[in-house]
């Protein structure tokens, strides 16, 4: 994918976060999931991405707690390596190059120094034979560190991280393939290998489909294809282990997950209910349903208090306990088949496109983030196969973002064709489209097009069918259409920048893409780029930037004003960047890293910083403005910073108030405030003071000393008083304040 | 094989009764089997679960509780509020008891096999003494308000759990004081008002009761304490039957809704010695309540209201694959039900309360192989004779001309002549029997009908002459060895000189007719014969047994013939060792002698003794369609054997003059119908 060039394909987001089981660090606090050659930092409170681990240049195949701190977390990707990252602070820690493709990662508790990954045999996926390994972690201070130590563990075991799991205590490790489940047991290094019938019998179907083993008792839950569930006990023997079966969902349990304690079972699949079976009472079982999407992975939060469900439309709910929604995580949904094309809603500069079956959905493409779902059929979606539903087919937008046109079909048989279009209309006090008109049959057949015209009176809706005719609901204008120029190209899709007159052509020739991007008035290419990506490119579209680019380069301006994204034959949506731009993006890690290398713990640098901005202000500069909570690099770091490593909040608040006394020469209005509520109990608190005094004396190296000389007796006393009082309701304002 | 013209008969309305109960006796390795009918069976596990004996019912009697005593006592209690003991010889009860406290809905029996418990109606657990040839009334426990439904002993004998509605009760044996009082919860509100009724108890040696009721609960309770250790709520409905296995890590428990549930005793963490009974599996092979359910060594057997016994093998248990690992379902009882006489096309239905005579239909249209013809003359019910008394009917037969009909209950014997001529029906009981004739186990009549043989119950054969006028006893044969066990199966030859019997000591005894003597004894194989027949022609003995091995014995010669030896060395066919079920009947092809026609439910074979025991692993052809059967250029044309699995469940074949070919099916789906509706149970997508 890299290019020589400036330019180069990127993945923009949108990419998928339901790939693998997402994690909850072990105060619920975050979510991590694995997203494309990313990792990616949820709050589990706000549904907000905090923080995006980056550094695996391919795909990331698993995450793991680090069992022995746990505010750090292993990752592997299939570019070999595995990686130690600091979330709450996104820092990676340390880089393990093990060399093989990695598709799992484990970690276990009784296993120190060591982790497991599955590994294709010889590295090579074709011969689909997979090892599950340990791989020691060597001990050892640098940032690169090559893991060689691999220790084989078993042999012949599905590729799919769901199908093999650790037991009590790291004791065995159980994993299923097919038929078979198989059983080591580390301590005394045996392998049970316990079979299912193949013979399928009254439509059962025993293969395995996933795998969880109980955290506190020896007993192993197993998935299979016709949706049973099997408890295994006894079976580290031969012959007499024994197993119960339960049956609720109708086809195969995509995924298993007992609770920390072991109380309960979780089991998901297609029907996209989440089930919680009682360990020891599976009758009683308990159930959360219309989740949206087909349940793909359960997780667990370590405490127990939180559930979360990936779901096969790219989604992440979070679920209390209690079995009740708290929070959704809506990435770009990816359906089959994206019928409308790709389309920029103008008033929000949106991506809009198919989302769920029936809804088109608006993806924030600076925000890598989905905005709203409009529900455009109003039908329950019914999770049935075979079922013809209605499906939005095309959508239009005005050029003002205030009209929205899309119609739907639903095709049962060749000669039924039900057709809907329908007229929205955007209401400003609901920040939302309105339906305004349903029009039934507006063609005997497909509508090939539709499309509005805008003149300064009305806007008017044209639309053609392949029933031969094309209805202008208002009549448009026509303008002469002649050939100017020509290029023998396969080209597979023509996309207009909006903004500008550059055209961008995808052709496809033999498995990759080659981009075209030219004027239509002169034959030469403004740039032109091959092998963009595998297969075809599906749907591409020009977004118009917030803000214009600066670039000078020939070959990149036509990237200045609107920025290209397309989707590819995989359903990942691409754009291009140019090199500013991604210096800019890479400018505030970079920093970061810097940081990290000079030997200063992160309160001696948050300390040290502001010191030479106090330093700044006592020049009295217009640096002093620079202290300012708004713009203060400091109050960044001070709210960034993980709080186990700041100064005690009472020492930050003295700090905080001195440097408004100092700035506006204590005329600040916070202290006067204070002193005024302080007043009352000014006698009884003399005292105390002259104690205060004296622990003050104690420290003398900080800046506060330093500043102590300018003030004037009184005012020396205010602080002090000041410095004494609980100021914890400060703290919202003061954290409002950036 | 050749081609055949078939009467598919389906009117024999058999109708199996349903399974009450069911006491497995582990070191005769025997199963009892009461029907609701009163009707008592026998069946031999070790001897491929073969229906050893059937004591045939009695409308008297009611039948709530059966229990073993040593190897070949049995004794069962019911709503009549008597105790009978059978005798297993003569397959009749030895003697009844009155426990006089009123209806009796549970026995239990102690594991040293000293005293019995019986629960009854007016709550009273009466204790009674086993003495070597009868039962004695001890005494009475305290008597307790509401009947006792279900009773276990614990294994030292000195405490009995009392299953009761809303309650179990502990009793101190000694004492006869009630030691504990567990009060069992009823189910789900909306049913608070129904009493909860516990089915039944099991005393574990443990001191644990394990209870099982009607709000679909088994649970666990701690005998010394009265609390509740675990609940296990495993049916909507009621959980019916329980039972424990030998050495106490396994419990079967049986419901309503016609599933078998197992739990077991596990270590929740493996090398931990604390333990807890957890549910692991669940058959489910019944569509009705499952009214009896117990655990052998290698299976789970159950039994219910759809009258089928399920041997469900444990696969755990089973060492290698055999037939035990085969999951056996017994419906029809093994031995024939229907007799034929061939001539004048006639078949007897036996039920157990009464006989149908029917004639069979016929066609005039000649048609191609596998077209069913039209029936031009409709099967005619010529005759339906209800039997007198209470007891069941227990053997019939009718003769080869049509003209004789006879049956036996436990009592008596009876006799009929019959006239049919063209429409006209008359039947005229034969008053004056001779005094030997008591009751039968099997009857038979000679292929002349001269003659009827009666197997009685002192384990002789009794051999009377039959005329118009009268019927005069001619001689009786004993069996050689002395041995006093039932005869179950007789085979007289055509040519009226042979008569073989077989008892079920396995012994089979060849006597000559012309002589009226012993003629010899085939030696003694162990496993019981299951059908045997006299070969027309060479007048060589066929047997069937219950492990499926056929022999051939020649009479004449007083040894086993060649092809028997060759038979013997190259075994059946491996499709037909793959059955299970015992062979009910064997009969010969008139137009080729040299072909045996076997049958049991599954299929039809016919074996020709001409053609070569060949190629056993060859590709086997079964005779699914006639068209088949047509075909000759099929290279298993050279083999022995050719089977027919066309026709199920089977209960008699046999070959009629003319190669008429007669078949007589009971569908299953016409036993599910006339049965009562089960439970009502949401099945998923309806």
């Amino acid at each position: 994918m890299v290019e020589q060039g400036e330019i180069r394909v990127v993945r923009c987001g949108g990419s998928t976060i339901n790939y693998r089981k997402a994690i909850f660090t072990l105060d619920s606090k975050y979510l991590l999931c694995t997203s494309g050659d990313m990792v990616k930092v949820y709050s589990t409170a706000t549904e907000e991405c905090v923080h995006v681990l980056q550094g695996h240049t391919n795909l990331v195949t698993g995450i793991a707690l680090n069992p022995t701190n746990h505010l750090q977390v292993y990752s592997c990707s299939m570019d070999g390596t595995i990686k130690l990252w600091d979330f709450t602070d996104n820092i990676l820690i340390k880089t393990f190059t093990v060399g093989y493709k990695l598709l799992a990662l484990y970690t276990s508790k009784a296993h120190e120094g060591c982790v497991f990954v599955i590994i294709p045999k010889e590295n090579d996926e074709a011969l689909d034979s997979f090892q599950l390994v340990a791989v020691r972690l060597p001990k050892s201070s640098d940032q690169e560190v090559a893991a060689t130590e691999l220790s084989f563990v078993l042999n012949d075991v599905s590729q799919l991280p769901k199908c093999t799991s650790y037991g009590r205590e790291g004791e065995f490790v159980a994993s299923v393939k097919g038929l078979h489940l198989t059983v080591y047991f580390f301590r005394n290094q045996k392998t049970y290998r316990l079979s299912l019938n193949a013979t399928p019998k009254k439509g059962a179907n025993n293969i395995f489909t996933c795998v969880a083993c109980h955290p506190k008792e020896d007993c192993i839950a197993t998935g299979h294809e016709d949706g049973k569930i099997r408890l295994w006990r006894n079976f580290n023997r031969k012959k007499e282990y024994t197993h119960s079966t339960h049956h609720w969902h109708h086809s195969a349990v995509n995924d298993l997950s007992f609770t920390p304690e072991g109380t309960n079972l979780l089991s998901g699949g297609i029907e996209s209910v989440l089930v919680q079976w009682r360990y020891g009472e599976e009758t009683k079982k308990d159930f959360l349903p219309r989740l949206g999407a087909a349940i793909a992975h359960i997780s667990t939060s370590p405490e127990g208090s939180l559930y979360c469900t990936s779901h096969s439309d790219n989604k992440i709910t979070i679920i209390q306990s209690n079995l009740r929604v708290s929070a959704v995580i809506q990435g770009l949904v990816k359906g089959d088949n994206i019928k409308t094309d790709l389309m920029i809603d103008p008033r929000t500069k949106a991506l809009v496109l198919n989302g769920k079956p029936g809804h088109l959905q608006f993806y924030s493409l600076q925000h890598d983030k989905q905005l709203y779902n409009l529900d455009i059929v109003q039908q329950e979606y019914i999770n049935q196969s075979g079922l013809h539903q209605f499906d939005v087919v095309k959508a239009a937008f005005d050029a003002q973002g205030s009209w929205l046109a899309t119609v739907e079909e639903r095709k049962e048989k060749l000669a039924d064709l039900e057709i809907q279009l329908k007229i929205w209309v955007y209401k400003d006090e609901m920040q939302s489209f309105v339906l305004n008109t349903t029009i039934t049959s507006p063609h005997e057949d497909h509508i090939t097009a539709l499309c509005f015209c805008n003149t300064n009176e009305t806007t008017m809706l044209v639309t053609t069918g392949r029933d031969g005719r094309f209805k202008a609901w208002v009549l448009g204008d026509d303008s002469d259409i002649y050939l100017e120029w020509s290029v023998g190209l396969n080209v597979i899709l023509l996309q207009l920048d909006p903004l500008s007159e550059n055209v961008a052509a995808f052709s496809c020739a033999a498995e990759n893409s080659d981009l075209f991007v030219f004027r239509p008035n002169e034959p030469r290419p403004v740039y032109l780029q091959k092998n963009i990506c595998q297969g075809s490119v599906q749907r591409a579209v020009f977004t118009p930037r917030d803000v214009p680019e600066e670039n000078c380069s020939e070959s990149s301006q036509w990237l200045n004003r609107s920025q290209l994204y397309f989707l590819t034959r995989d359903m990942d949506l691409m754009t291009f960047s140019t090199k500013t731009e991604e210096d800019r993006l890479t400018s505030s890690s970079k920093q970061l890293l810097i940081e990290e290398n000079v030997p200063v713990t992160p309160f001696y640098l948050l300390l040290g910083k502001h010191r030479q901005a106090k330093l700044d202000a006592e020049n009295g500069t217009l640096a002093a403005q620079v202290q300012l909570p708004q713009g203060s690099v400091a109050i960044k770091e001070l709210l960034q910073t993980p709080a186990h490593v700041l100064p005690s909040a009472t020492f930050l608040c003295t700090m905080f108030v001195n440097s408004l006394l100092i700035s506006k020469d204590g005329k600040s209005e916070v202290p006067e405030e204070a002193e005024e509520e302080m007043e009352s109990e000014k006698e009884e608190d003399e005292t105390s003071d002259q104690e205060m005094d004296s622990q003050h004396k104690v420290k003398p190296e900080y800046f506060v000393e330093e500043l102590v000389p300018k003030l004037s007796k009184k005012e020396e006393r205010d602080l002090k008083r000041v410095r004494k009082t609980d100021y914890s309701w400060l703290c919202p304002f003061y954290g409002k304040l950036p | 094989m050749g081609e055949f013209k078939v009467h598919r008969v389906r009117f024999f309305d058999y109708m199996p009764s349903g399974i009450r109960c069911m006491a497995f006796n582990r070191k005769a390795d025997r199963l009892a089997l009461a029907r609701l009918n009163g009707s008592v069976e026998i069946f031999n596990f070790s001897n491929n679960y073969f229906q050893e004996k059937v004591i045939p019912g009695s409308d008297s009697r009611s039948i709530e509780a059966i229990c073993w005593v040593g190897c070949d006592r049995l004794f069962t209690a019911g709503l009549n509020g008597e105790v009978v003991e059978y005798d297993l010889e003569r397959l009749c009860p030895k003697y009844t008891l009155d426990a006089f406290g009123g209806p009796i809905w549970t026995a239990a029996c102690n594991s040293a096999e000293t005293h019995f418990a019986f629960g009854c109606e007016d709550g009273s657990v009466k204790l009674f003494e086993i003495l070597p040839d009868k039962i004695q009334f001890e005494r009475n426990l305290d008597r307790q308000k509401g009947r006792i439904l279900s009773l276990s002993w614990h294994k030292s004998g000195t405490l009995i759990a009392a299953g009761s509605l809303d309650v179990i009760r502990v009793f101190d044996v000694k004492s006869g004081h009630s030691v504990q009082r567990i009060l069992v919860d009823r189910g789900p509100a909306g049913t608070r008002n129904k009493d909860c009724v516990v089915w039944n108890v099991a005393f574990l040696s443990d001191y644990t009761i394990v209870s099982g009721d009607s709000a679909g609960k088994v649970q666990l309770w701690d005998a010394n304490k009265g609390t509740l250790i675990k609940t296990h709520l495993v049916s909507k409905w009621d959980v019916l039957s329980l039972s424990v296995s030998e050495n106490e890590d396994s419990i079967v428990a049986g419901t309503s809704e016609g599933t078998v549930i197992q739990f077991q005793l596990l270590s929740p963490t493996i090398g931990d010695a604390e333990t807890q009974w957890i549910r692991t599996r669940t058959f489910k092979h019944h569509t009705h309540d499952v009214r009896a359910v117990t655990e052998t060594k290698t299976s789970v057997v159950s039994g219910g209201l759809d009258t089928q016994l399920v041997i469900c093998p444990l696969m755990d248990k089973v060492e290698v694959k055999s037939s035990e690992s085969v999951l056996r379902k017994v419906i029809f009882p093994h031995r024939s039900l229907v007799s034929c006489a061939k001539k004048p096309s006639l078949l007897l239905f036996q039920f157990p309360d009464q006989l149908e005579l029917w004639r069979l239909g016929g066609t005039d249209t000649v048609g191609k192989p596998g077209e069913s013809l039209p029936v031009t003359r409709k099967p005619e019910k010529l005759l339906q004779l209800k039997r007198k008394g209470d007891d069941h009917i227990c053997c019939s037969t009718i003769s080869e001309c049509g003209h004789w009909i006879a049956y036996s209950t436990v009592s008596s014997i009876r006799l009929y002549q019959i006239q049919c001529d063209n429409n006209n029906i008359s039947i005229s009981k034969v008053s004056k029997l001779p005094k030997v004739l008591r009751s039968a186990h099997q009857l038979q009549f000679s292929a002349d009908s001269s003659k009827l043989f009666v197997a009685s119950e002192q384990a002789t054969i009794h051999v009377i002459s039959l005329s118009r006028s009268e019927c005069k006893h001619v001689h009786t044969f004993k069996p050689k060895s002395g041995s006093s066990a039932p005869v179950h199966l007789l085979a007289a030859s055509a040519d009226g000189q042979w008569l073989t019997s077989a008892n079920r000591h396995c012994e089979i005894n060849v006597y000559n007719l012309k002589k009226l003597k012993h003629h010899c004894m085939v030696p003694v194989y162990n496993s019981l014969p299951s059908a045997m027949a006299i070969h027309p022609e060479t007048n060589n003995l066929l047997m069937a047994h219950a492990d499926q091995q056929v022999f051939e014995f020649s009479i004449v010669d007083k040894q086993y013939t060649d092809w028997s030896r060759k038979l013997q060395k190259e075994g059946l066919h491996r499709c037909r060792s793959k059955w299970h079920t015992p062979i009910t009947h064997i009969t010969f092809n008139p137009s080729a002698p040299s072909q045996v026609m076997l049958h049991d439910t599954h299929m039809f074979c016919i074996i020709d003794q001409s053609l070569p025991l060949v190629d056993l692993k060859a590709q086997f052809y079964s005779r699914l369609t006639p068209k088949d059967m047509s075909e000759t250029d099929r290279p298993s044309k050279n083999n022995a054997f050719k089977m027919c699995k066309k026709y199920q469940p089977l209960l008699h074949v046999n070959l009629l003059e003319d190669d008429w070919l007669v078949v007589v099916e009971r569908p299953l789906i016409d036993i599910h119908s006339q049965l009562p509706a089960p439970v009502r149970q949401k099945k998923f997508g309806t």
